[in-house]
């Protein structure tokens, strides 16, 4: 089984948000990135995969080379190589477009992306990707078996879980759930000083096009301070909720 | 040229979602002086759309659709988007809505916005202002293909009565595409308002000090018709399913009021409750970072604060 995980390379989910050039680009200084969570999850149930059923798995990012120390994390996780696709995209059509491409070429079994990333919050990437190439998806993805060529998956709805059966090739929107937060892998030395040694081979984009761009980023209005109320004075807040904030 | 709505509905019902779908294409359709479609499937009473202003609706009612999956749903609205010369599909923030929606994208070309917090600042090109970095700040993107897409954030722009005049309706049907892709079952509480559609969510955090605690959580949703949440590590430790843990990795949250009990407040829970309009804060630490995100706090024991607030909560109902 051949597994393509998508991975998208974001801020730290602790990072402080900022914007330069008149507000028209994120301000990376100081900024740690790290794999999208929801592409971990992912990652981590196609090493998985790796382990128990021979998968071999590759991973991808669409950027520049910045997103390198990215990918080797990958590896160092555990994949077993690793596409740069070498363009700055500028939306996730474009994204989607540089991915279904590679697919085309290399036939994946299985595509994984994470159900969104945690910058631009799109999800469309996984979405467009099987759009494209016409395979079976199944997003917010929970939980994943294969067997052969048969896939059992669960997707979380609003308010309650959905099971699904399909045939390869698929792709899924990861998301905790899949795997937990304990499973995570956390690199050991072995795993980092053969990474390096593991192939990142960089592939030019191919002519994808956006359909959207964005001209500029905006904080939210600072907040007014917090109202306090006594704990022995709960009338009080039930009065401010029901007259001034008008919720109840 | 034409704005359509997919209006979705559960159980036979439209959802809330549906009305604020509507209100925000009506808007647009004034605008730019094109008429307001409305796709339903498997729906037969759509009068009630009429108040919100839609021009037309298109029903699609087949035995076919019973079943939801995200391939058929998002042939239907393209195939009505491609018969009906729409340039702009308005779809919600459900999950079912943003599973189809980059499906629909590739199935017009479209470009696609999602998580859209207001009406367009122009139509040409269509200019959006959206939440981004989980709530951390808002973009504007300009969308620039032919047709395009706006997801809307549920509970963004609200639901406004604008009635029709005359409202038509139209019976349509598309025919579904083979797929291996099956629904087997769906394991889905009934009666429960969920996070996604409550106006009101409760949500615990560390505070509460353990799962056998969760019934405080409990009545004072229930109190108020309210959909109960967790932090992170509440969900981390097994103590609550991850279906409620809201924050950066988990669920966003955009409800109307959003009160957090024992919940500190880190960052990416946060970020994930910040469109919600209020927030209210029960916390014994006064230093709780959550104190400088709430619009109203109490400092106190919520073994305490919580009990007297149910009873309170409860008279001031029965009133």
């Amino acid at each position: 089984m051949k597994i393509l995980v998508c991975i998208s390379h974001v801020p730290d989910t602790t990072s402080k948000i900022n914007f330069v050039n008149e507000d028209t680009a994120f301000d990376t200084n100081g900024v740690q990135f790290i794999i999208n969570p929801n592409d971990e999850f992912g990652l981590t149930r196609a090493i998985w995969m790796q382990q128990k059923q021979q998968a071999e798995v590759t991973v991808v990012t669409v950027g520049d080379i910045n997103c390198e120390p990215t990918l080797r994390k990958c590896l160092a996780i555990g994949a077993n190589k690793a596409f740069r696709i070498d363009m700055q995209p500028t939306d996730g059509f474009q994204v989607a477009q540089e991915i279904a491409a590679l697919c085309k070429k290399e036939s994946y079994d299985l595509i994984i992306a994470g159900r969104e990333s945690i910058d631009y919050n799109g999800a469309m990437v996984p979405g467009m990707i099987a759009g494209l190439l016409n395979y079976n998806f199944v997003t917010n993805c929970t939980a994943l078996e294969v067997e052969g060529n048969h896939a059992t998956a669960s997707r979380e709805i609003d308010g309650g879980i959905e099971n699904v059966s399909c045939e390869l090739p698929m792709v899924i929107g990861a998301q905790k759930g899949l795997v937990e937060e304990k499973d995570l892998i956390i690199p050991n030395m072995r795993g980092i000083m053969q990474a390096r040694q593991k192939p990142l081979e960089v592939i030019p984009a191919t002519d994808s096009v956006a359909k959207s761009s964005i001209s500029k980023f905006e904080k939210p209005a600072p907040k007014g301070a917090v109202k306090l109320i006594d704990a022995d004075n709960i009338d009080l807040l039930i009065d401010l909720l029901h007259n001034e904030a008008k919720v109840i | 040229m034409a704005i359509v709505i997919y209006a979705e509905s559960e159980n036979g019902k439209f959802k809330k979602t549906a009305f604020e779908l509507a209100s925000y294409g009506r808007a647009i359709a004034d605008q730019s002086g094109t008429p307001l479609l409305a796709v339903t499937i498997n729906h037969d009473d759509t009068e009630e759309l009429a108040r919100y202003g839609v021009d037309k609706v298109i029903k699609v009612n087949d035995a076919a659709f019973e079943e939801f999956t995200a391939q058929s749903y998002a042939k239907v609205v393209s195939t009505i988007a491609k018969e009906n010369n729409v340039n702009i599909v308005v779809l919600s923030s459900s999950a079912n809505a943003k599973y189809i929606a980059p499906l629909v994208a590739v199935s017009l070309s479209a470009g696609y916005a999602s998580n859209v917090v207001a009406l367009p600042d122009s139509l040409a090109p269509l200019t959006l202002k959206r939440s981004c970095f989980t709530n951390k700040a808002f973009n504007t993107t300009s969308l620039v293909a032919g047709v395009n897409i706006i997801g809307l954030s549920n509970n963004s722009y609200g639901i406004k009565e604008n009635p029709s005049s005359v409202m038509e309706t139209a019976d349509s049907s598309v025919s579904l595409s083979a797929s291996s892709l099956k629904v087997e079952n769906i394991d889905k509480v009934v009666g429960k308002v969920t996070i996604a559609d409550a106006d009101v969510v409760v949500s615990g955090g560390r505070g509460l000090k353990g799962p056998e605690n969760w019934h405080l959580i409990e009545d004072l949703a229930e109190t108020l018709g309210a959909a109960t949440a967790c932090s992170k590590p509440v969900s981390d430790m097994g103590w609550r399913p991850h279906s409620e843990h809201v924050g950066q990795t988990g669920k966003p949250v955009a409800s109307n009021l959003y009160i957090a009990i024992g919940v500190s407040g880190a960052i990416q829970h946060l970020a994930g409750i910040n469109s919600s309009k209020v927030k209210v804060v029960v916390n014994i630490d006064p230093e709780a970072p959550f104190f400088k995100a709430a619009d109203y706090g109490i400092v106190g024991d919520a073994f305490e604060v919580v009990p007297k607030l149910i009873e309170k909560l409860r008279a001031f109902k029965s009133f």
